[in-house]
């Protein structure tokens, strides 16, 4: 370093100063203390590592196969059978694990592309800035109005039947709220005194946005996250039960295809119709709580309220978001 | 003045670009597709020669540039393309399913509204008794549930006992004595009509609860309602006047923006309760591989979200008067 003291600051400096002094750094443990203080953020979290254990030692759990009939059609809950059977005479509670492992896996996959992708054209739109922030943000309010299941339906009928497609479907139908979201955020850390600080030191863009923006705006990006997974869920149901789902897969929204298409309701068998929605609802709302808890935490300006699963893309709408 | 003909101007233009947008993938999408609509044909008179022409009577021999306009031109015409399967003007075949479709939206939307405003301005008002923490739940709860297996569960816990049909839109004896009467025929249209509303109206009654508490936990902790309340109101002026009036810009606007997503939503009720509408036409259309109604229908669906949007921007502007950008 060569230069050991910053020149002292203009006037009209000291008053940005004091305005933008506010927003100070996050420390690492922030975002741990923000979970831990909240009753409802630790009840989802511990939901949440609940089905992810089952997402992935869940292959060892399954009592029976799910390949093969190992009952009587639709036998009702038993001994041997904790869940009962559906309409093949297979285990339901093994099809509910298997179930589990798909349905988490679309659901971090697509959430993570929609990461990638809103974090990627948030972070581009605040910290550049000028007509790329101008055009990037047209883009995005313009996907923001495209209704999302009839966009996910035309394409997943379109490009055809499989886990990966899915996956992308909703991971590039559901980035704009994320990249709304963080654009803001960015836009308020680039004016932060030590950013300042750190470009007149001379650090490049590069250093500026990996070593203090991306630090800064993590926790935020990790929450949406969160609530972006209960949303890819919720949508894997939606184009699975529509008969676009992967045929070779089993997930929660497969299993309520099946108990729809193999008349459940006419055979009284409740065992086959309410375990994989409950298991849906349960993931949706721990998913809630924690994005919740942890977005509220982070950005007080947020609270809508609990606008995030459905219509998620609603929060930058109410005139909330873009106070700048 | 000026500021506020700037902004219904600016919404109006966001509108017509989204549209315009929104018709653009309509076409990309759709010719992503393998192959186009004369390479699937099957018939003994279908020569090489003969789709060769046909492709040049429907304009697939010119350029994506070319055909782009030509899309671009019939649909200015309201033309959608003939169905792939039945081969009937897409139009017509959407007319019939919207209405019934709108008839049900409407039924279960304003169940909702009203069951959500009740209990989410009670719920803010009472804030932190266990009315509101059980409103709360029992809205996040529905809120997070599938559509379709709501519609599922009430299929099979609630129709029965209550006597409503399992679903379709008209009970198969209706009209085998003669015709039936006018009362007679809307009352059985209503049956079929309960449920299938009653699922979406939960569904979004557990959103609207949501937005309203928050809004109204907003505008309740302002001062002038310590003022109000100083003044001595009662709590029902200071929640009807005080409240619930200025918690209704918020209100209004998510449940107009909350509109257009409906009729996305509405398509695997339907589906579930096997009433022909628009979205029961949809999942057929999947399966028959019916695209150019599927492009029709996408095409109805982002439209009206794209105008129940604008409505939503221009019902902003109307009720928050400092709205100017």
């Amino acid at each position: 370093m060569t230069i050991d003291h910053p020149l002292p600051a203009a006037p009209e400096q000291l008053e940005e100063l004091s305005a933008e002094g506010l927003g100070e750094r996050r420390t690492p443990g922030f975002i741990r203390s923000a979970i831990l203080t909240q009753p409802a953020a630790l009840v989802g979290l511990g939901v949440l590592f609940f089905f992810v254990f089952i997402a992935i030692f869940g292959s060892y759990l399954e009592p029976y196969s799910i390949h093969d009939k190992t009952g009587p059609v639709y036998a009702p809950p038993s001994s041997a059978h904790w869940l009962g059977t559906d309409d093949g005479g297979v285990d339901m509670l093994s099809l509910l694990i298997a179930g589990t492992r798909v349905s988490m896996e679309v659901g971090f996959a697509a959430a993570l592309v929609a990461m990638l992708i809103g974090g990627a054209v948030g972070v581009i739109s605040g910290f550049v800035g000028g007509i790329i922030d101008v055009v990037l943000m047209r883009i995005t309010d313009i996907f923001l109005v495209i209704p999302d299941i009839p966009l996910m339906i035309v394409m997943a009928a379109i490009f055809g039947r499989s886990l990966r497609n899915i996956i992308i479907i909703i991971g590039i139908i559901y980035w704009t709220s994320t990249a709304r979201l963080i654009r803001a955020q960015v836009k308020s850390v680039r004016e932060r005194v030590y950013v300042k600080r750190a470009r007149s030191l001379g650090a490049t863009n590069n250093r500026l946005v990996f070593k203090h923006v991306l630090p800064q705006v993590a926790p935020l990006l990790i929450a949406n996250t969160v609530l972006m997974v209960a949303l890819a869920v919720f949508a894997e149901t939606y184009i699975t039960f529509l008969g676009l789902g992967d045929p070779s897969a089993i997930s929660w929204g497969r299993l309520i295809e099946n108990a729809f298409l193999g008349n459940a309701v006419l055979n009284n068998a409740w065992w086959a119709i309410v375990p994989p929605g409950v298991c849906v609802t349960i993931v949706i709302l721990a998913c809630t709580m924690v994005g919740q808890s942890m977005e509220d935490a982070l950005n007080p300006r947020l609270k809508v309220g609990h606008l995030s699963v459905r219509r998620f893309r609603l929060r930058p709408l109410g005139g909330k978001l873009d106070s700048e | 003045m000026e500021g506020r003909a700037d902004y219904v101007v600016k919404r109006t233009l966001f509108a017509l670009l989204t549209v315009f947008v929104a018709v653009t993938i309509n076409f990309l999408l759709f010719r992503a597709l393998p192959g186009d609509a004369v390479s699937g044909l099957r018939c003994q008179h279908c020569t090489i020669q003969f789709k060769a022409a046909l492709r040049h009577d429907l304009g697939l021999d010119k350029s994506k540039w070319e055909q782009y306009k030509i899309y671009l031109k019939q649909l200015a015409h309201g033309n959608l393309g003939l169905s792939d399967v039945s081969h009937e003007p897409v139009r017509g075949l959407l007319w019939d399913p919207l209405k019934n479709t709108l008839l049900m939206l409407t039924l279960g939307t304003v169940f909702s509204i009203i069951f959500g405003l009740l209990t989410g301005v009670v719920a803010a008002w009472r804030r932190g008794t266990w009315v509101d923490k059980g409103s709360l739940w029992t809205s996040l709860a529905f809120y997070s549930m599938p559509t379709q297996w709501l519609g599922l569960m009430i299929v099979y816990f609630v129709a029965d006992r209550i006597g409503l049909p399992h679903g379709g839109i008209q009970s198969p004896d209706l009209g085998i004595l003669g015709n039936p009467s006018t009362y007679d025929y809307w009352k059985d249209r209503l049956e079929h009509m309960i449920l299938p509303a009653l699922t979406l109206g939960l569904v979004l009654y557990g959103e609207y609860t949501l937005i309203v508490r928050s809004a109204m936990l907003e505008t309740l902790g302002e001062d002038y309602v310590l003022t109000a309340r100083a003044k001595g109101l009662s709590n029902f002026a200071i929640v009807r006047k005080h409240g619930l009036r200025n918690a209704m810009l918020p209100i209004v606007t998510l449940i107009a923006l909350s509109l257009g997503f409906i009729v996305g939503g509405a398509i695997t009720v339907e589906y579930v309760f096997d009433y022909p509408g628009i979205g029961l036409a949809i999942v057929d259309a999947i399966d028959k591989r019916d695209y150019t109604f599927l492009q029709g229908a996408f095409l109805l669906l982002t439209i009206s979200v794209i105008l129940f949007n604008f409505l939503a921007d221009l019902l902003y502007f109307k009720l928050d008067p400092r709205v100017t950008t």
